[in-house]
């Protein structure tokens, strides 16, 4: 902030000082955009170039086929190969901007000549947005309040880890660049705000189109600057520069929103859009009855007032009733219903509550993944409240409602993230202009002609600083007049650095250890601290794409279908988009009745092979016995008479897979194909046969044979275990009671002759009447 | 009642004095094109929404162009010059044309 305060201080001497403090600012926001892409690569140096997890798998999948397909016949694919038997419209199903983005990258690199593959502009296409998302940042900051203070943000936002999380090289997802879009729309919002431009507003709605294309958060947007809005006009803020910039924002944004096919006409159907209209009409309505009022006088426009209002309240009432019986108007959907009540997910809606970032956050994480940010924050916001106006009323909404929104669900720690580090730049700047501005004045041999002036500089630099900061400088002055000892100054100083230092180092700590795992290759580590790597999930994989059939249906809980699709190429069942609860809980019922329960529905399905994720020999917690009470929970809300909680677990309640363990759950499919074969495997010396190391138990269940499935491969580690479904014709048929069996008669009688004979029974014992039967017989 | 017409009547003398003849023509313009929102509303109503995204295509740019129109008028009034510092009545033009080339940009690609 010091070069920023310079930077419009010296109207005179503007050539050299702006040059100086434009190049300071060129350099900080590309040092920051290289820290950041940098620091992202802990995953590709440490394992490769790989697409990471889950749902990027999908991403990229979807981008190989538009860049193989082009743009028109990927809008229209039906994707076969997901939810057999249905299929889905992965177009119409999809936010493109993610696979748009990559996709134009490729094709301007291989107009240039520049033979890159698309999976390493998908891998590194999450960093480089990173360096954007830090301009826009400093951009928004500068808007806000001071370019130190966006600078300090850039560098924030580069490398806090509640960001990187979500960006790191390989993780190809939608948040990667929605982040960015996000960040640049708010700072044309502001700067629309600011001017009144019709241009600018045009802008924001371009970019708002960007983030509609890119990530379904832009909700967030659509009712943020709504909510913005409608404070500003509570607190009497109205000008003719919010109208415009507001309608125009909204009504271009509307039309350009409803391009993207997902979207649809959701904009105007549902209730997560409503306020924005609402906010736009309410506009109008200030707008017009401010005209009237500047035309009419106070008698006059009270009688005229009534009159409309009334009439308006009526129409508005009217039209509103009419939509909701007419059903146009659709009620909330599931996802903002657990925003509002916790709770909610939990109850009616499991598979919501299933995915662990829809979880609450807890308070670690907050610390983990903002560390000192999360302690500086409020001091910016308390800043911004101070001196509060137009435009800083928003960065308030934006961190009081992004704030709630991270405490209910760990994934919107997103959204948070942005807001804690321009906040925080702002505290961070307004402390150290405080603490470092003598070190300007008495440093002489850098400034000899400004000491000369000193009073006047500091008037002119609080101007510049950010307009409305008149309490701050009274606060100084006293200060000054109280003399803040050198000492003082140099130990805050020294503190303030030391803080930051600690603050690079723990954003380096946890991007290198918790957010650079590409979670399909594992990465273990002996006592002598050597590295292991466990390819597990690929050689599955592998194994499928080459073994066999190309049309093959490969069931398996709903996390890997991505995966699957991705890599085997193979048909699945469920995948990560989870639209469809009932075929989901038909999967999770198969996985958790018992063999010849799961093998009719399996027939049922098609199903060649099943694919379980075991972590018993290795340790990994996340497989799927782990997860095996969520397919409970999601089978029983579907199928209520089937499956009940209740019998996996013990009298005492609890969940175990040892001998006292629910025998429903030692019977279920999921137990059996997990623990297949595993009683036999003695893992080390120290433990029994069966031990699973992920459980810390001896498996209950140790010697079964399957009947309908036979085991077509296991990996390595154990960690995929692939099974084939017999077909009718090939399994060991299961016992049947002597009563019940019926035998062919052995010697055939062909129908055609017409005489029918008398049966006879081959090496029929002949009884000799008087005689004994002989023992050998 | 009779207030009301009074006072709508001293409106509209103070109108056609006090306006500048620009605005006048912008007003006509935004009298226009409600009318032609009134007219694809009540045409909505009577016939139906049948190719939705025509509908929608054809009401929202009626409704965008009032609202571009509205802002244009807005930031040529000589009376809000103040809130519009830097905007001269030329650079609110060449806005407007700029947002009508984005809006019927969009609204050919709605239309459908």
């Amino acid at each position: 902030m010091v070069q920023a305060g310079s930077k419009k201080t010296q109207v005179p001497k503007l050539s050299s000082k702006t040059g100086i403090s434009s190049l300071i600012i060129f350099v900080v926001l590309l040092l920051a955009w290289i820290v950041g892409f940098s620091s992202r690569l802990f995953a590709v140096i440490r394992f490769e170039s790989i697409i990471h997890e889950f749902d990027p798998w999908f991403n990229y999948r979807a981008t190989a086929y538009m860049v193989k397909h082009g743009f028109y016949n990927f809008l229209n694919w039906f994707d076969e190969r997901a939810w057999y038997p249905l299929g889905r419209i992965v177009g119409g199903t999809v936010y493109p901007g993610l696979m748009l983005t990559s996709g134009s990258i490729h094709y301007f690199l291989h107009l240039l000549h520049i033979n890159v593959h698309i999976r390493d502009i998908c891998v590194f296409l999450a960093p480089v947005f990173s360096g954007l998302t830090a301009i826009s940042t400093y951009f928004l900051t500068k808007e806000l309040w001071s370019a130190g203070a966006g600078l300090f943000a850039a560098c924030f936002i580069a490398i806090v880890p509640g960001y990187i999380s979500r960006s790191v090289a390989g993780s190809y997802d939608n948040e990667g660049i929605a982040i960015f879009a996000l960040q640049f729309t708010y700072f044309l919002w502001i700067k629309s705000v600011k001017t009144g431009s019709v241009f600018w507003a045009i802008t924001a709605a371009l970019s708002y189109f960007y983030m509609v294309s890119a990530w379904g958060g832009y909700v967030f947007i659509i009712n943020l600057i709504p909510l913005h809005v409608f404070v500003l006009l509570l607190m009497g803020r109205f000008s003719n520069r919010l109208f415009t910039s507001y309608t125009t924002f909204y009504i271009i944004g509307l039309i350009c929103s409803m391009q993207i096919p997902f979207v649809g006409f959701q904009p105007i159907r549902t209730s997560e859009h409503m306020a924005a209209s609402g906010v736009f009409v309410l506009l109008f309505a200030v707008g017009a009855l401010k005209y009237l009022q500047s035309m009419l006088s106070k008698s006059e426009f009270k009688s005229v007032v009534i009159y409309g209002g009334l009439i308006a309240a009526a129409l508005v009432f009217l039209t509103v009733v009419l939509l909701t019986y007419a059903g146009y108007i659709a009620p909330w959907s599931g996802r903002f219903y657990s925003l509002w009540d916790t709770g909610y997910a939990k109850i009616h809606i499991p598979i919501i509550a299933s995915v662990s970032e829809h979880q609450p956050t807890t308070w670690f994480s907050f610390f983990f993944d903002l560390h000192i940010l999360a302690a500086t924050f409020p001091a910016g916001l308390w800043y911004c409240i101070k001196n509060v106006n137009d435009e800083r009323v928003f960065v308030i909404l934006y961190s009081i409602s992004a704030v709630y929104f991270a405490g209910v669900m760990v994934r919107l720690m997103l959204t948070l993230t942005p807001v804690v580090c321009i906040l925080s730049g702002i505290a961070f700047s307004g402390l150290l202009e405080l603490f470092l501005r003598e070190d300007d004045n008495v440093r002489p041999e850098e400034q000899e002609d400004e000491d000369q002036n000193t009073p006047n500089k500091r008037q002119l630099y609080d101007k510049a600083g950010a307009g409305g900061r008149l309490p701050k400088i009274k606060h100084d002055q006293s200060k000054e007049s109280d003399g803040i000892g050198q000492n003082i100054r140099s130990i805050v100083t020294i503190v303030i650095m030391l803080l930051l230092m600690l603050f690079a180092v723990h954003c380096t700590w946890v991007t290198g250890n918790a957010y650079s795992s590409p979670s399909i290759v594992l990465a273990s580590y002996g006592s002598d601290g050597s590295r292991q790597i466990l390819d597990d999930f690929r050689e599955a994989y592998f194994w499928l794409s080459q073994n066999t059939a190309d049309d093959a249906r490969v069931m398996s809980w709903w996390d890997y279908g991505y995966q699957i699709a991705g890599m085997a190429n193979r048909t699945t069942l469920v995948d990560n988009n989870t639209w469809n609860n009932s075929h989901i809980a038909l999967v999770g019922k198969a996985m958790s009745s018992n063999e010849t329960a799961a093998y009719d529905i399996m027939t049922a399905l098609d199903v060649d092979y099943v694919l379980v994720i075991f972590g018993g020999v290795i340790g990994y917690s996340g497989d799927d016995i782990n997860k095996f009470l969520w397919m409970v929970r999601i089978a029983e809300g579907e199928h209520p008479k089937d499956i009940r909680e209740s019998d996996y677990f013990t009298e005492h309640g609890e969940f175990r897979v040892d001998a006292e363990g629910s025998p429903t759950l030692l019977n279920s499919l999921m137990y059996k194909l997990s623990y297949y074969r595993f009683g036999e495997l003695k893992l080390d010396y120290r433990t029994p046969a069966g031990y699973d190391r992920t459980r810390n138990a001896v498996i209950g269940n140790k010697d079964f044979s399957l009947t309908y499935l036979e085991e077509a491969y296991t990996t390595e580690h154990w960690l995929v275990r692939v099974y084939k479904v017999k077909k009718p014709d090939e399994f060991n048929r299961p016992r049947i009671p002597v009563a019940n069996r019926v035998i062919k008669s052995p010697n055939f009688i062909s129908k055609k002759s017409n005489k029918r004979k008398k049966g006879t029974i081959k090496n029929k014992p002949v009884v000799v009447k008087g005689k004994r039967l002989s023992k050998n017989q | 009642m009779a207030q009301i017409s009074t006072v709508i009547s001293r409106f509209y003398n103070d109108y056609s004095v006090k306006t500048p003849k620009k605005l006048k023509l912008i007003d006509a313009y935004l009298t226009y094109i409600l009318i032609t929102g009134v007219v694809q509303f009540i045409y909505c109503c009577l016939v139906g929404t049948f190719p939705f995204n025509s509908f929608l295509s054809g009401f929202i740019s009626c409704v965008s162009c009032f609202v571009l129109g509205v802002c244009l008028r807005l930031q040529v009034n000589p009376e809000n010059k103040h809130q519009f510092a830097g905007i001269s009545p030329e650079r609110g033009f060449a806005d407007f044309i700029f947002a009508h080339v984005v809006l019927h940009l969009v609204v050919m690609n709605f239309i459908g």
